[in-house]
């Protein structure tokens, strides 16, 4: 790994070189980027929102954060704390960061380690309601050692203790900002979440929430010769349609972030000549939830959708399969996803050391195989091409899913390829905020499963899927007694994948960890809980003209914005 | 008649909080969640607990009382006190704080406000100059080739809707012709005539597009009053007396057919606060309209209700002052 960061780090160098030996900081001037969806704040601990995050990142910065290939590497810290160099305890129980030497905020005050134990401090105030508390899980202590040192204590032993002040989703805040703002008294601070002080290469002129920002350079930051552009006005709102056409067809803005389009109106757009689309793939998979339980509405509400009533169709494995075999992946994604997709049978499907090799025969589909499947459990095709059982049940499923194109074009096409094994599906769609809302009271959400098969797209932050995987033990199911909160969306439980989950959570080793994390998620898809359709990257597309964009899907799309700059 | 101007502003009171009930309650039982758009990364235990930070774990009468003093009590005291700079007019307590943003409502408004009165009330004026000399003379010309062409646009504005038109345009004049920017960039300030140029150029086809739209209402209203009036007794009269045509059209058939439709461009009015929810948000003008959708997709209650109940204050202002401009306008009404 040591070698590999060094090599990057090296390769990075040498590509900036020609253009770093001559430019001086905001020698390319200004900088436009429009994100469709507009930023509504810039304190990312009060805002989960992935645009809120990533706007904030030009400002604030953590401790340490994932490069473009997924490795960690050292931002605001001299190195990335391990065991072996003595950063991270024997017993796994703390980690001890230093800061770089001679930090400045960008109103020229130091950066030290009471900033970072305060951040601690904001985030787990218990009425703060801080978006990114799973970054500061099991943290009993942050223990200012020096002026640049602290030390973390956790509660458990932590084999990846690399939560707390790492990521653009825990980023460090300044003390003497947000001082008065903690627990209830945090959405009073206006000021400070409009325009907090950070240590990034920029630093805000004026934030008007949804709708524009204004940036320029930060003359405190730490490279003298960095950023190359002196403003950005960075611009959110409208679709994702008309950033794209904006950046590759008009040429008004030089970045477009996320331009969920579909394949052909992607390529319709790069022939403006203007710009280019750029994508990479991190960890988001689109699939199909599989309801483990009975969704029936004759049942009553305290058991329906619950582990009391397994269902009547879907508890057969051979049924599960039969469903996965039906479908042709490699179509799915030239019709929704095109340069932004990749066919997978994996829950976890990246990085490249925890993606299982073991399901891919699932990229064949096999009508026959599926057909047989169905024969074996006992459904016989009936008179209308639908397949009915021995108790005259017929084969018929409720598939809902969001309200998007590209979804409702899925639907479609599954139910097409089910039709033909003789499986019948009843399509429903539902807006974005009701069906993710989480809302208890609502009949609609993907928490409470009021329906056979669901469909969307999930991923995990960072590299390490421990606590995504986590989520399919038995007792996270959402169910009455939680609010239906709970991630395990398929009501999953099998004692084994447990027991192997624990085991994950007490190993420190990187290939050890790597092997069980595979093993876990091949447990999933060789039950077919989960049926993963498409491995989903992200489109972007920028300026001819803008270079030393570099996409990361480990970070955010700006993690390194000091270095882009205009190319003539 | 300053009478019944005050016993229809004391009974717009309780229409007002009934009004702000009905809205309160409609989005209480709407099944969106402020937190839908966070990432599903975000653990649940989590989200119960930025939940409660935002406030919506008390009673619903408990946390509409509290919106009501909110809205009645402290936010006009701050509006009041930014507009006059007298700092010792505000009411300290809790401002209403939008969930996106976590700032307050009001000075979100007051932000987007602009924008919206620009474009939107602008093509409203457009609208109004064009119609009226349209109607006019469609009506006095009826049928001939004048309004008969008058008719087809005012059709074609009609049906055409904004969420056509706008595309259209921005593929036409911007991505063709190249001569309009398709992003309106609100932090443009008009400090010199290059800028001013600007400003024109990215107002251009919003504008354009909204007043087709009201150009083409408030034509027929003119039209269709006109040529009621035409056929009166007292047109005749006129003529009899050997007025010219223009006094007999200017004068006194114009005149009478402005009544009717003084009260509809009246009642218009609140239109342009409420702005153009999908015309700014095809071409990105960051007014009112834009707000009240981004803030319904976010489920941004408060931010909702408080624009809500803000554009049924203005509709129902606007109403009143229609009736009043109507007596004004015609002798004959009379409310006391």
């Amino acid at each position: 790994m040591k070698t590999k960061m060094a090599l990057f780090g090296a390769a990075a160098t040498l590509a900036l070189m020609p253009f770093a030996a001559q430019a001086e900081r905001g020698a390319s001037g200004h900088l436009n980027i429009i994100y469709w969806q507009a930023p509504s704040i810039l304190n990312p601990y009060l805002s989960g929102g992935t645009k809120d995050v990533e706007a904030s990142s030009i400002v604030l910065e953590s401790l340490a954060r994932y490069n473009n290939e997924g490795i960690l590497v050292p931002w605001l810290a001299e190195s990335i704390p391990t065991v072996e160099n003595g950063g991270v305890s024997a017993d796994l129980m703390s980690i001890t960061w230093t800061l770089r030497e001679g930090l400045l905020w960008s109103d020229g005050t130091p950066v030290t380690s009471a900033d970072v134990a305060f951040t601690a401090e904001y985030c787990m105030h218990p009425e703060g309601g801080c978006a990114q508390l799973r970054q500061f899980q099991d943290v009993e202590a942050v223990e200012i050692v020096d002026d640049r040192t602290v030390t973390v204590r956790f509660s458990v032993p932590k084999p990846v203790p690399y939560g707390p002040f790492v990521t653009q989703a825990a980023p460090i805040i300044q003390r003497a900002q947000f001082e008065n703002c903690t627990g209830t008294r945090a959405p009073e601070c206006t000021d400070a979440n409009f325009n907090p002080i950070g240590t990034g290469p920029f630093r805000v002129v004026e934030f008007r929430p949804n709708d524009v920002i204004q940036f320029e350079a930060n003359p405190n930051y730490r490279d003298p010769a960095l950023p190359h552009f002196q403003t950005i006005t960075f611009k959110g709102g409208g679709d994702a349609a008309s950033a794209g056409r904006a950046v590759m067809e008009t040429g008004e803005m030089d970045y477009a972030w996320n331009l969920q389009l579909a394949p052909d109106v992607i390529a319709t757009m790069a022939q403006g000549g203007r710009g280019v689309p750029i994508s990479a793939f991190g960890t988001l998979v689109e699939r199909l939830e599989v309801n483990l339980t009975n969704p029936s509405p004759d049942l009553p509400p305290e058991t329906r959708s619950t582990r009391a009533e397994p269902h009547p169709i879907l508890s057969d494995i051979r049924v599960r399969e039969a469903l996965s075999l039906a479908i042709d992946r490699a179509l799915l994604v030239e019709v929704g996803y095109g340069i932004a997709g990749q066919p997978s049978c994996n829950l976890v499907p990246a990085p490249a050391m925890f993606a299982s090799t073991a399901n891919d025969a699932c990229l064949v589909q096999d009508m026959d195989r599926a057909r047989a499947l169905l024969d074996e459990a006992g459904w016989t095709v009936g008179a209308d091409g639908i397949r009915v059982n021995a108790e005259g049940t017929r084969l018929v499923l409720d598939y809902m899913t969001s309200t998007n194109a590209v979804r409702q074009d899925f639907q479609a096409l599954i139910q097409q390829w089910w039709r033909e094994i003789g499986v019948e599906a009843n399509l429903r769609n539902i807006n974005a905020s009701v069906f993710f809302g989480g809302d208890p009271g609502s009949p609609d959400t993907f928490q409470k499963f009021y329906a056979d098969i669901s469909m969307y797209a999930n991923n995990f932050a960072g590299t390490d899927p421990e606590q995504y995987l986590g989520a399919y033990r038995c007792g996270f199911e959402p169910r009455p007694e939680t609010q239906w909160q709970g991630e395990n969306i398929n009501r999953f439980c099998d004692p084994a994948y447990d027991a192997l989950h624990l085991q994950l959570a007490q190993t420190s080793n990187l290939e050890e960890r790597a092997r069980i994390a595979r093993e876990l998620n091949d447990i999933l898809m060789q039950n077919f809980v989960i049926i993963p359709l498409v491995h989903r990257g992200r489109v972007d597309a920028h300026s001819n003209t803008l270079g030393g964009v570099v996409m990361n899907t480990w970070d955010t799309g700006l993690w390194n914005i000091a270095e882009w700059h205009r190319i003539q | 008649m300053f009478t019944y101007t005050l016993r229809r502003l004391l009974m717009a009171i309780p229409t007002l909080l009934f009004i702000a009930l009905v809205i309160f309650l409609l989005l209480e039982l709407s099944p969106g969640d402020p937190m839908a758009d966070m990432p599903l990364t975000i653990p649940p235990e989590v989200r119960e607990s930025m939940r409660a930070a935002l406030g919506l774990g008390e009673a619903w009468y408990i946390r509409f009382a509290k919106w009501l003093y909110m809205f009645g009590v402290i936010e006009p005291s701050h509006v009041l006190a930014n507009m006059t700079g007298l700092d010792w007019l505000r009411v300290e307590g809790q401002r209403i704080i939008s969930f996106q943003t976590r700032s307050p409502v009001a000075d979100i408004v007051a932000q987007r406000l602009p924008q919206t009165l620009w474009v939107v009330g602008l093509s409203y004026l457009f609208g109004i100059l064009l119609a009226v000399p349209i109607g006019i003379y469609s009506a006095y010309r009826q049928y001939s080739w004048f309004d008969q062409a008058g008719t087809f646009v005012s059709m074609v504005g009609f049906s055409l809707p904004t969420f056509f038109t706008g595309p259209l345009l921005i593929l036409i004049f911007s991505i063709w012709l190249g001569w309009f920017p398709i992003i309106y960039d609100t932090t443009l300030v008009v400090d010199s005539w290059e800028n001013f140029l600007k400003q024109l150029q990215q107002m251009a086809m919003p504008v354009f597009v909204l007043t087709l739209f009201n150009a083409a209402q408030i034509t027929r209203f003119m039209r269709a009053s006109m040529l009621d009036n035409m056929t009166q007794d007292y047109v005749r009269t006129a003529r009899a007396k050997g007025m010219t045509e223009k006094v007999v059209v200017l004068v006194h058939v114009v005149r009478n057919s402005l009544i009717p439709v003084v009260t509809v461009i009246a009642l218009g009015i609140p239109q342009i606060f409420t702005g153009a929810i999908i015309t700014e948000s095809v071409f990105r003008v960051n007014g009112l309209g834009q707000l009240l959708i981004t803030a319904i997709y976010a489920s941004d209650f408060p931010m909702v209700l408080t624009l809500s109940v803000v554009f049924a204050i203005l509709i129902v202002l606007f109403n009143l002052i229609a009736d009043i401009l109507y007596a004004v306008l015609d002798p004959r009404i009379r409310y006391d």
